[in-house]
């Protein structure tokens, strides 16, 4: 089809015509994805990210810009929080990636999957696969993180619904819960103050 | 959502490898490290590598982490948050450990390595755009076209340095080792970087940085501090608009020697001589101090190609230096 | 974190069972396990996808297009262009401006021109730079003022003048006699720059076609708007509504931003329909910062009368919007600059002038607080001022005169309920404002502000005359009961607040209802998640449908308990004697008594707002069947030498008539607090206008969202004064809290070091420019200097109330008409 014009066109800017292979023909690597063995097979210059989205079926990661510039697609590389989309799929041979599918135990919820839940720290929920693996991976490491700690190890995940306040006290109830106190959630934060 | 274009992925084990992997696929092969750089820019087409080729595997980049006193080789694989949390480079290198753990975010900070910081990309922001972007305004010269849309009339490309790492590296005058494949070969680091936004680093494009060597941490034999302060809007994700890294050599509480270098007003980490000869010979006093200030204030020229308004970003280097220059006295006072 | 001394219990009447509780989302569990099927996350079969391209100028007509080598990429199995999708469409009536794909000229970068479907996305992307268009490039109109400056060469053949898109008269009252009679006349200019939703869900839409002649076509989208993308879609592809089923995907986000109906919407349906095969869209995140439909840049004067005692005498506010390249909802945007001045303190005269131009620049529309934070800032800021004039504090100026509950305002607004007073007692307490305003050391402020909001628009965005809001309600054997409404899930709590409706009405267990919501097929009208309606409406629908489903089972119930109907009481899962609580059924075999008596047990129920008294041309913005209200204290850092400003702490109280789901009421006040937050200190959209107007920060890293590291301390305080209309009570506060941040920094920022920064973003550069002046003896100010001569109408007079007007106009809009008519022999 061509539309044509009422006016004489200008020069025509020259057109850069970037070309990619059409079909790359697929890589199998092996890793261990939320504890379990897998082989999978995709295109060679696929993100962990796409990998795990489109080629694995887990869409618990989520996505905000591709760039390194949010956090949301965060997921645990052999326990580290790092960004599924800036992780080449291919540099995940034999190594161990766990996602928030991979967070509940037979139908448990983690302790931090449980006071997101109880705090309303998840709004529209799409940041929140990225805040809990990141908040796993910070408790793994300090049982008791000071507000503080909290606000750095979280400092690269970006959330639009919450202002974080929420997501903070629900880290700080996982981390009571996790060292075996009996916590429940301070009647300020779930009804403001008097 | 934004992919990567085809290209092909080699992991080599060994330098030797690697350089036959390089020459095998030709200039439009990339060497990448923890890739928060690269893949970026690959995504929106600002590199185009046919052959991407890791460093992560190579076990001579992973150099010691540990930090024995002395002269401290720094593997260039070396993750930002290693550089960030070992002990030894807190104790010895503040500075270093201090500038690693401003890059970014502690995500991106678990995946980024020494080496892709020191080697970054220059950043304008006419070229950290998608292709669609750059194409509407008919790219620029750093990439697919041909003027510089910071100074159209400029022959040269003005982006900018925004490694937190490179200026706190030239202040303390480490040295790099870099290996090609017609061997290695030491250079400083003020030496590493050219002030050009294009061809910002002198090395070839087939060597690679295996480590950087630090000076002996400061001892009684050699008194030498160091600070660095970053200014950014936001407290995380964001590159410097402006680093300042302050290096001191005290003789008691003169100063026997200084250099003063710049991140993120220049292609370059831009080294301030003016400043440093005003401190020369002086205690830190309040006086000597703003004159330092004022001697950097003056050749910083930030153009209008990152965050916040060049001027107020120009007036900033003023603040910052008195800040990172008070902060070394202050040390200076604590500690004696 | 501590135990919890107070249960919930204590803190909400005792006739509520769940109304009032923090109860956890029916969605929570699917949200942090991932669960959750965004519109992103499908996958269908043989599903293609589709890429966008987009306009590389702002402004230019399209001489050609040729999609040939495009077309013949493998792997490509379709491309469309602008004539395949030749009818307009747009969110107003009013304003059907877009195109799916532009038709013959493109007005800002990132207008969409072609569409590509193929095999993969990478394909798409490449098909992309195979499509030749030429364009003969028009002049561009960067911002606002300029657009009003110049006619030529007009964006639209449609505005009330030259590129002015349109124009707002109303007088209520003699102004200029309220003037007369202040002892103190002050007169501001206030520029609010635009900003972003910036969901962290990048938009997506999929699509599936069944071919005729069953001819279904299937839609999903991450939208907050169903039914009026259903009405697009019906329109723009020329299909039966009755064939069309939108589905609303749980949003990642919306804020308003996912409100409109879009072109990528429209393009995924035509293209499965092309290529037989289902198709996804997801956009990139600059693709999102071209939807835009965010806060317009606005430029405002205010002059105030008042008397020595802060009571205004008279107010005239002029607005100026930068609306980007299409309509959107920018009519309503722009009214609502004016309408919602009149609601917090008493202005017993009032003017407003608001006039929106079309720019190149991607369309503005309703983000969080819709065309009300830009006045909101303004009013706030601009009182702040006069009170110091008067000597008076900022606070008990306010409190001296609130708007009364109950009550009409001059332009004809019916207030209900009325907290701001107990709202603002509760920050000024709780900050210790009284010790500390004016008191604490230079580089540290506090500053206070307040505002209101609507819950719910009065009117719909399309005239009918049927209702808001649909609720279907089904009980089920087993004792459960699905509530079926077409509202959309964005994340503010929604599914939950039917299900907890519900449960409290039927005295059931909120994890026994199941809600079905946002989907044409399946669900009654709801017309969408905006305007801070979906409580209030929805709630008042799923009341009236449970109240009837409890009276269908009732009589059954009582005829077998052998009690009066009036003695039956719906709780804790029974249907008992309220007399003697031990006599009664379980709910499950309430309802089979119902259904073997009756049939299925289903009702419905709808909620219609009342109707305003407004009866002026105009009157249709700002009604609401309830507002409420906040108040807001800031305490502000700032750093002289370098004008960068820190916010560690914001006390907030919102009037939320009443609390149904505690937890969610917290999530919203603080979610709206991070965004003013973010308004107020560092987010902009920016372009470079010399550069073709191309956004220069189109991407997470340069447009400044908040981090945790910049977040403050919040102390919330939940005021509820249940307002007559509300479900149990019920206001808004989902966007409400977010309009008096902006404000009470920028007043923080002038008690902290004496400068008036006029202008959002407070950016460092703003304060140091300021310090400057201040320094040098200047004006200690930073903001806009000038309000360009705008070609006002003839106004259109409404008397206030209490001038004796019945609502109407009598001079200008109908009234002039009407004396125009009187006026002919
Ligand atoms: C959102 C975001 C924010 C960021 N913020 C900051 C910031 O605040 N401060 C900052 O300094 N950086 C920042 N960065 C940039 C970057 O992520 C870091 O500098 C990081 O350290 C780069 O390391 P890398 O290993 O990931 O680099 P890579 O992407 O792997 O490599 C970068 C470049 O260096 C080359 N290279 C890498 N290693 C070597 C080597 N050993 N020898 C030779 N060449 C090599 C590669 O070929 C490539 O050209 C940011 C990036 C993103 C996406
Ligand atoms: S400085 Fe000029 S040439 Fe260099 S990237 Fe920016 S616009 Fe391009
Ligand atoms: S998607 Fe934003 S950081 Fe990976
Ligand atoms: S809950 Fe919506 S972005 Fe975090």
């Amino acid at each position: 089809m061509r539309v044509r014009a009422r006016k004489l066109a200008p020069a025509l800017p020259l057109i850069k015509i970037t070309v990619i292979p059409m079909h790359d023909s697929k890589t199998t690597i092996a890793l261990e994805v939320n504890e379990e063995p897998v082989e999978v097979a995709f295109a060679p210059h696929k993100t962990l990210l796409e990998v795990l989205r489109e080629d694995l079926g887990l869409t618990g990661t989520k996505h905000g810009c591709e760039l390194g510039e949010c956090g949301t697609c965060t997921v645990l590389l052999d326990g580290t929080p790092v960004l599924s989309c800036l992780v080449l799929g291919l540099a995940c041979a034999g190594r161990r990636v766990k996602t928030v599918e991979g967070m509940a135990d037979r139908g448990t919820l983690h302790p931090l999957q449980e006071a997101f839940a109880e705090l309303g720290a998840a709004q529209c929920g799409y940041c929140t696969p990225a805040f809990l693996l990141a908040s796993e991976a910070l408790l793994a490491a300090n049982a008791s993180p000071s507000r503080d700690v909290i606000k750095d190890a979280l400092a690269g995940n970006l959330c639009r619904c919450t202002g974080y306040i929420k997501i903070y006290e629900a880290v700080e109830l996982a981390a009571a819960r996790m060292r075996g106190e009996d916590a429940s959630p301070a009647a300020e934060s779930l009804y403001g103050y008097e | 959502m934004l992919r990567l274009p085809s290209f092909t992925y080699r992991q080599p084990r060994t330098l030797n490898e690697l350089f036959a992997m390089k020459a095998d696929a030709g200039p439009d092969a990339s060497y990448v490290a923890g890739g928060t750089d690269l893949y970026p820019n690959m995504k929106r087409r600002q590199q185009e590598p046919r052959t991407v080729i890791s460093l992560m595997g190579i076990r001579e980049l992973r150099g010691t982490e540990s930090g024995e006193r002395g002269a401290v080789p720094l593997g260039a694989c070396l993750t930002l948050t290693a550089l960030h949390t070992n002990p030894h480079i807190r104790e010895g290198y503040s500075a270093v450990a201090m500038a690693a753990g401003l890059v970014s975010t502690p995500l991106l900070r678990n995946m980024g390595t020494l080496g892709g910081n020191l080697c970054l990309d220059t950043r304008c922001n006419y070229y950290d755009q998608t292709y669609e972007w750059r194409k509407a305004i008919d790219f620029c010269m750093k990439k697919d076209g041909h003027i510089c849309w910071v100074a159209p009339s400029s022959p040269r490309c003005w982006a900018v340095t925004s490694s937190d790492l490179a200026p706190v590296m030239v202040a303390l005058g480490a040295d790099f080792l870099l290996a090609g494949p017609a061997g290695e070969r030491v250079v400083p680091a003020a030496r590493f970087y050219h002030n050009d936004g294009i061809n910002y680093l002198t090395k070839q494009p087939d060597e690679v940085l295996v480590e950087v060597r630090l000076p002996p941490a400061a001892s009684p034999a050699s008194d030498w501090d160091a600070v660095y302060h970053k200014l950014r809007r936001r407290g995380s994700f964001d590159f410097p608009v402006l680093g300042v890294a302050a290096w001191v050599r005290w003789e008691r509480s003169t100063v026997a020697d200084a250099r003063v270098v710049l991140g993120g007003v220049a292609s370059h980490p831009q080294e301030v001589p003016e400043a440093a000869a005003v401190l020369r010979g002086q205690t830190l006093s309040t006086e000597a101090i703003a004159a330092a200030a004022d001697a950097a204030y003056r050749p910083a020229k930030p153009m209008d190609n990152t965050d916040f308004d060049l001027s107020w970003r120009k007036q900033m280097t003023r603040v910052y230096v008195t800040r990172a220059l008070t902060e070394l006295a202050r040390r200076r006072n604590t500690t004696t | 974190m501590g135990t919890s001394k107070k249960t919930a219990t204590e803190r909400r009447p005792s006739e509520l069972r769940v109304v009032g509780r923090a109860l956890r989302k029916v969605d929570a569990t699917s949200k942090v396990t991932g669960a959750t099927r965004f519109a992103d996350d499908l996958f269908l079969p043989r599903m293609l996808y589709a890429k966008l391209l987009r306009s590389p100028h702002p402004h230019a007509r399209i001489v050609s297009i040729d999609p040939s080598a495009a077309r013949s990429l493998p792997g490509v199995k379709a491309v469309l262009t602008g004539p395949d999708l030749p009818i307009p469409f747009g969110i107003l009536p009013v304003s059907q401006d877009e195109h799916a794909l532009a038709l013959d000229k493109v007005r800002f970068v990132g207008d969409p021109v072609a569409a590509v479907a193929a095999t993969t996305e990478e394909i798409a992307t490449q098909a992309l730079d195979l499509i030749r268009v030429e364009y003969e490039p028009l002049r561009a109109f960067p911002n606002a003022i300029d657009a009003v400056e110049h006619a030529d060469p007009a964006i639209h053949d449609y505005a009330d003048a030259g590129n002015i898109h349109k124009l707002i008269d109303l007088e209520f009252g003699d102004v200029d006699a309220g003037f007369r009679d202040a002892d103190l006349v002050r007169e501001d200019l206030f520029f609010f720059e635009g900003n972003t939703h910036l969901p962290m869900e990048q938009h997506a839409a999929a699509a599936d076609w069944s071919p005729p002649p069953g001819g279904r076509l299937t839609v999903w989208s991450s939208t907050q708007t169903p039914h009026y993308v259903h009405r697009a879609l019906a329109k723009v592809l020329e299909l039966s509504p009755a064939r069309i089923r939108v589905i609303a995907c749980p949003n990642g986000g919306g804020f308003g931003g996912k409100s409109d109906p879009f072109s990528h919407e429209i393009v995924v349906a035509k293209l499965a329909m092309v290529t037989g095969r289902p198709i996804k869209i997801t956009l990139t995140r600059e693709e999102v910062f071209y939807c835009h439909r965010g806060r317009h840049p606005t430029l405002m004067w205010v002059k105030t009368g008042v008397k020595q005692d802060g009571a205004i005498t008279g107010m005239h506010f002029k607005s100026l919007l930068d609306g980007g390249g299409y309509g959107s909802y920018g009519v309503a945007s722009t009214y609502y600059t004016g309408a919602l001045q009149t609601v917090t303190y008493p202005v017993p005269r009032y003017k407003f002038q608001g006039a929106r131009a079309f720019t190149n620049k991607p369309p503005c529309g309703p983000k969080r607080g819709h065309g009300t934070p830009q006045p909101r800032f303004a009013l706030e800021v601009h009182i702040d001022k006069l009170a110091e004039q008067l000597r008076m504090d900022p606070a008990d100026l306010r409190l001296k005169h609130l708007v009364p509950p109950h009550s009409v305002t001059a332009n004809w607004l019916r207030i209900g309920t009325m907290g701001l007073g107990r709202c603002i007692e509760k920050v000024v307490s709780g900050s210790d404002w009284k010790r500390r305003f004016k008191q604490l050391p230079h580089g540290q402020g506090i500053g206070l502000a307040c505002s209101s909001y609507i819950t719910g628009a009065g009117l719909p965005i399309y005239w009918n005359a049927m209702p808001h809001s649909g609720v279907q309600l089904k009980c089920d054997r087993g004792g459960g009961v699905t509530v079926f409404c077409g509202s959309t899930e964005i994340g503010q709590g929604s599914d939950s607040i039917l299900a907890m409706i519900v449960a409290e009405v039927l005295g059931l267990d909120p994890a026994h209802i199941a809600v079905v919501t946002g989907d044409t097929d399946l669900t009654p009208v709801d017309l969408g998640s905006y305007s801070s309606r979906v409580t209030l409406m929805t709630g008042n629908a799923a009341i009236q449908a449970a109240e009837r489903a409890r009276d269908l089972i009732a009589p059954h119930v009582a005829r077998k308990l052998e009690v009066p109907e009036g003695r039956l009481a719906f709780a804790d899962g029974r249907v008992f004697d309220v007399e003697q609580p031990e006599h009664g059924l379980g709910f499950a075999e309430a309802v089979h008594l119902a259904e073997a008596a009756e049939g299925t047990v289903g009702t419905v129920g709808s909620y219609t707002p009342p109707r305003s008294p407004g009866r002026y041309r105009g009157a249709g913005v700002g009604p609401s069947p309830a507002y409420s209200y906040s108040a807001c204290v800031a305490l502000v850092d700032v750093d002289p030498a370098t004008g960068i400003v820190r916010v560690p702490k914001i006390w907030i109280a919102h009037d939320v008539g009443r609390v149904i789901n505690a937890a969610s009421v917290m999530g919203q006040i603080e979610g709206s607090v991070y965004m003013g937050l973010g308004e107020a200190l560092m987010e902009e959209m920016a372009y470079r206008g010399n550069r073709k107007v191309v956004h220069k920060i189109p991407s997470l890293l340069e447009y400044k969202s908040p981090t945790t590291l910049e977040m403050c301390d919040v102390v919330t305080y939940v005021v509820e004064d249940p307002d007559p209309n509300g479900p149990f009570g019920a206001k808004e506060c989902g966007q409400g809290p977010l309009l008096p941040v902006p404000p009470a920094v920028a007043n923080a920022v002038y008690d902290a070091v004496g400068v008036r920064i006029d202008e959002v973003p407070i950016t460092p550069e703003k304060v140091f420019k300021a310090l400057r002046r201040k320094e040098k003896g200047e004006e200690p100010r930073f903001g806009p200097t000038h309000f360009p001569d705008i070609p006002w109408p003839e106004p259109t007079r409404v008397p206030p109330p209490w001038e004796g007007g019945d609502g109407g106009a009598v001079e200008g809009g109908k009234g002039r008409q009407r004396a125009a008519e009187a006026a002919r022999p």
